[in-house]
């Protein structure tokens, strides 16, 4: 049987579908351009990627003890 | 259908039911509109515009500590802002803080529930927050007295009406986002416990959450059983932006470290990358040889790797632009169900239902 919480639900979808068509879209193209200039941008500080000068990474450092 | 008594009753009910159909006529025409509007950008894949990016050479990254120490299944984890310090939680309702360094357990809390899905680190670093089949989010004071009982001190934040799925501070130690398994998420005040918005708008359980990197503004995104990712705004509860290409459960999301998309990791064995600007797809990260779920994705500093822990008990590291697979990790005796990169992006950390955390750099 109907109910009006239904009719309620549906309205809310369709306030909500009517929200997320109106946003400002930019072209694939574009945004992937950007996506990749970040990527090129920081490449030289991601540890991860490029690595880090032998000595500087704590986890990568060999956990001996010095002799005094 | 019961005859109805009244003849009022009647009319109202068809003209209820021709109210419904309009709707949902309507609501089918908006999600055809709001695919067409997406379409019309889709000018090119992301792997196209990359072509002549240089490929990634061959990655040596092995497992540099190992964290032993819970009795069950490790379900998630944190890094603290020193990027030395984590916290994980464990189905055996133990939350640990570590030194990764030193692989030291600093402080141990046991919950009064098992199954604590979701812990997470304040950014001082002097609390931390936890919860899973309490339906709650509890925070606890971090003492520099190791011999003073941490449960005393605990503060209940949240209360939700299913387990809680995961929760994270915002930039401050004073309000806490939390996601469940009644559906909904939800920010609160520290302090007060107070509920300051909730985020309506999944159809099933919420499994992940992850905040906007705090110069993109206020925005996160979840992950649902309804295989949608939300975007949502925080001050106002509205779902900006949403999308559903998944084809099973999102166990994971997180943002791009620019702000302007995030991935997201499914039972469906795919990791994909949502651009927040083309609001779209634009990128699937999958390999026939992956039949196995994904718990739990992050990217490295530069947003270039995107490291995946799965279900088949290994990580892939994806290049987020080329879209293929650069290594594949192997080191964990079970599910991969958590995986997070420190913040200072030297290392990443893993923790897993053989009881262990990695730390992999």
């Amino acid at each position: 049987m109907t109910s009006n919480s239904n009719v309620s639900n549906m309205r809310r979808l369709v306030e909500q579908l009517k929200l997320e068509a109106s946003v400002e879209r930019i072209k694939v193209s574009q945004a992937a351009a950007e996506l990749q200039q970040f990527c090129l941008q920081n490449a030289s500080k991601d540890a991860l990627l490029v690595g880090v000068p032998t000595g500087s990474n704590p986890f990568r450092e060999p956990r001996s003890c010095t002799v005094v | 259908m019961r005859s109805p008594l009244i003849p009022e009753m009647a009319t109202q009910e068809v003209q209820l039911n021709e109210t419904l159909v309009h709707l949902k006529t309507e609501s089918e025409t908006l999600k055809s509109k709001l695919e067409e509007e997406r379409a019309k950008l889709h000018d090119v894949e992301l792997h196209q515009v990359a072509e002549k990016v240089d490929g990634l050479g061959q990655f040596v990254m092995k497992t540099r500590r190992t964290l032993k120490g819970h009795g069950n299944k490790v379900l998630c984890m944190d890094w603290c802002k020193d990027k030395r310090r984590i916290v994980s939680s464990s189905q055996d309702g133990k939350v640990i803080v570590w030194d990764a360094f030193t692989t030291n357990k600093e402080h141990a809390v046991t919950m009064p529930c098992t199954w604590v899905m979701a812990c997470a680190y304040a950014p001082s670093g002097c609390a931390v927050a936890c919860g899973g089949l309490d339906n709650k989010c509890s925070v606890y004071p971090l003492s520099l007295d190791k011999n003073e009982n941490l449960a005393a001190k605990k503060k209940s934040v949240a209360m939700h009406t299913n387990y809680l799925s995961a929760c994270s501070f915002t930039n401050s130690d004073m309000q806490i986002l939390t996601s469940s398994g009644d559906g909904t998420c939800a920010l609160w005040d520290v302090e007060s416990g107070q509920l300051l918005q909730s985020f309506h708008g999944h159809a099933a359980d919420v499994l992940c959450l992850d905040l906007a990197p705090s110069e993109t503004g206020n925005t996160f995104v979840s992950g649902g059983c309804d295989k949608k990712a939300n975007v949502w705004d925080m001050r106002s509860g509205q779902c900006i932006q949403s999308f559903e290409t998944h084809e099973s459960d999102i166990n994971s999301v997180r943002y791009y470290p620019s702000g302007d998309a995030f991935a997201s990791g499914s039972d469906d064995a795919t990791c994909r990358l949502y651009d927040l600007r083309a609001d779209r797809e634009v990128a699937i990260y999958s390999k026939d040889s992956i039949i196995f779920g994904v718990s739990s994705v992050d990217f490295s500093l530069s947003g270039r790797l995107l490291f995946a822990g799965y279900n088949d008990y290994t990580i892939n590291v994806w290049d987020v632009l080329k879209g293929t697979r650069v290594s594949i990790l192997f080191g964990h005796e079970n599910r991969v169900s958590t995986l997070r990169v420190s913040p200072d992006g030297t290392s990443f950390c893993t923790g897993s239902w053989d009881h262990t955390l990695r730390i992999w750099a």
